[in-house]
């Protein structure tokens, strides 16, 4: 087993995972039953995503464990998930802009990797890229559409996007994992990885006539299992069935 | 003696879960077919990640090769090349705009930001004055669009690729 081979894995997978589970609280308390349905449909492409991922994931570790076990039974130190998609959902244009801030930068990681080395990467980087084109589109609109909608929703939507600038920077946090992974050839080069997601980002807030703050405090942790106060509560939600009811199946 | 051209013509039996009007093979979701005679290897790919069809898809395709005779059934997953919607046939098309689902039109890359919705004709009246209501619709694979003139709500099986 190559360690870092799985971690790099466990950390693409992990955000499929945490955000798809997020989307999923919003199942029946969306603000209209449009985006009700659309965020449970976005829900369950990532935690798809998440399935192919975590197989693939338990398959490398050689340890016999399953792509369930992995999402079912770790501890929250194990999860290497950004810190951005384990914020709570607030309200609407906060998740849209999680989203928004997410899809950005996944949209750009999942165009590279359809060439990695790794042929399993590849097919489920080029799969995933269909279904995170459309997550963009529609996670970009709204934030154009409540940033240059009406005086209150302008405000919360700026709002958002100062709370969660700061979980931003994790986006292109980089480490030894990444180092061995493109020694191999299983990441492609991303060294422009943040000008290409500041573009699309800076077009979006143009349109939709937002700031970004100049606060610029960081924070992260994620990718090495250090996490916010949010993903205990994640997983207790999550995890509660497999640990009440060990094995259980329907 | 099965072969593989029984094969196909059996699974043309088969429908998808969600979709009953189209066919699996219509859908173009079965990959390859293998036979030695007696028993049968059937690779399926998953229209979205999260397809929660395919092992529906799957449970039906073993259980119909059983009732033609097929010894034993293996189905397989892949992922790559990923499905498209230009893989729907021609047939499988006319049958979703028969059925009241527009299918799907060619459009551009998802990556460009801002472009218009695109134009999808209303399945009822043939209509070019529709909007988009929502990208996403009852299923991963759908959007959800609006007939301005009959005023027809229907399904847009949006295009993938």
């Amino acid at each position: 087993m190559n360690q870092a081979h799985v971690e790099f894995v466990l950390r693409i997978a992990d955000d499929s995972l945490i955000l798809g589970h997020r989307l999923s609280e919003w199942c029946g308390h969306g603000p209209v039953l449009e985006e009700d349905i659309a965020m449970t449909n976005i829900a369950l492409d990532l935690i798809g995503q998440a399935t192919s991922l975590l197989n693939y994931a338990a398959m490398l570790q050689g340890e016999g464990k399953t792509g369930d076990d992995l999402a079912f039974l770790r501890f929250d130190r194990e999860y290497r998930n950004l810190l951005l998609v384990e914020q709570p959902n607030g309200d609407f244009g906060m998740t849209m802009m999680r989203q928004f801030l997410f899809d950005a930068y996944r949209t750009i990681l999942f165009e590279r990797l359809q060439s990695s080395s790794d042929e399993m990467i590849a097919a489920i980087a080029e799969k995933s890229l269909k279904e995170t084109k459309y997550h963009l589109k529609h996670s970009s609109e709204w934030v154009i559409r409540l940033g240059d909608g009406t005086e209150e929703s302008h405000e919360r939507v700026q709002e958002s996007l100062n709370t969660l600038w700061r979980y931003a920077n994790e986006l292109f946090y980089t480490d030894a994992v990444d180092d061995e992974m493109r020694k191999a050839g299983i990441l492609p080069d991303l060294s422009d990885l943040r000008q290409q997601w500041e573009n699309t980002v800076n077009h979006v807030f143009q349109e939709a006539t937002l700031t970004i703050p100049t606060n610029n405090w960081k924070q992260e942790g994620g990718r090495k299992g250090m996490h916010s106060e949010h993903l205990g509560y994640i997983l207790a939600e999550m995890q509660y069935m497999q640990r009440a009811y060990p094995n259980m199946e329907w | 003696m099965v072969t593989s051209s029984d094969l196909w013509l059996w699974l043309e039996e088969v429908s998808d879960p969600e979709i009953p009007v189209l066919t699996v093979v219509d859908l173009g979701v079965i990959r390859s077919v293998e036979t030695d005679g007696k028993n049968a290897h059937i690779v399926i790919t998953p229209t979205y990640s999260g397809c929660p069809a395919m092992k529906m898809i799957e449970d039906q395709i073993i259980e119909k090769l059983k009732e033609k005779g097929v010894d034993t059934c293996t189905v397989d997953l892949t992922l790559a090349p990923a499905w498209t919607t230009d893989w729907i046939s021609e047939e499988g098309k006319n049958k979703l705009r028969e059925y009241g689902i527009a299918p799907p039109e060619n459009e551009p890359d998802k990556t460009v930001l801002f472009a218009k919705p695109t134009v999808v004709p209303c399945p009822q009246c043939r209509s070019l004055n529709t909007r988009m209501i929502s990208l996403f619709g009852s299923t991963a694979c759908k959007a959800h669009y609006q007939c301005n003139d009959c005023l027809e709500p229907y399904d847009y099986f949006k295009c993938l690729r």
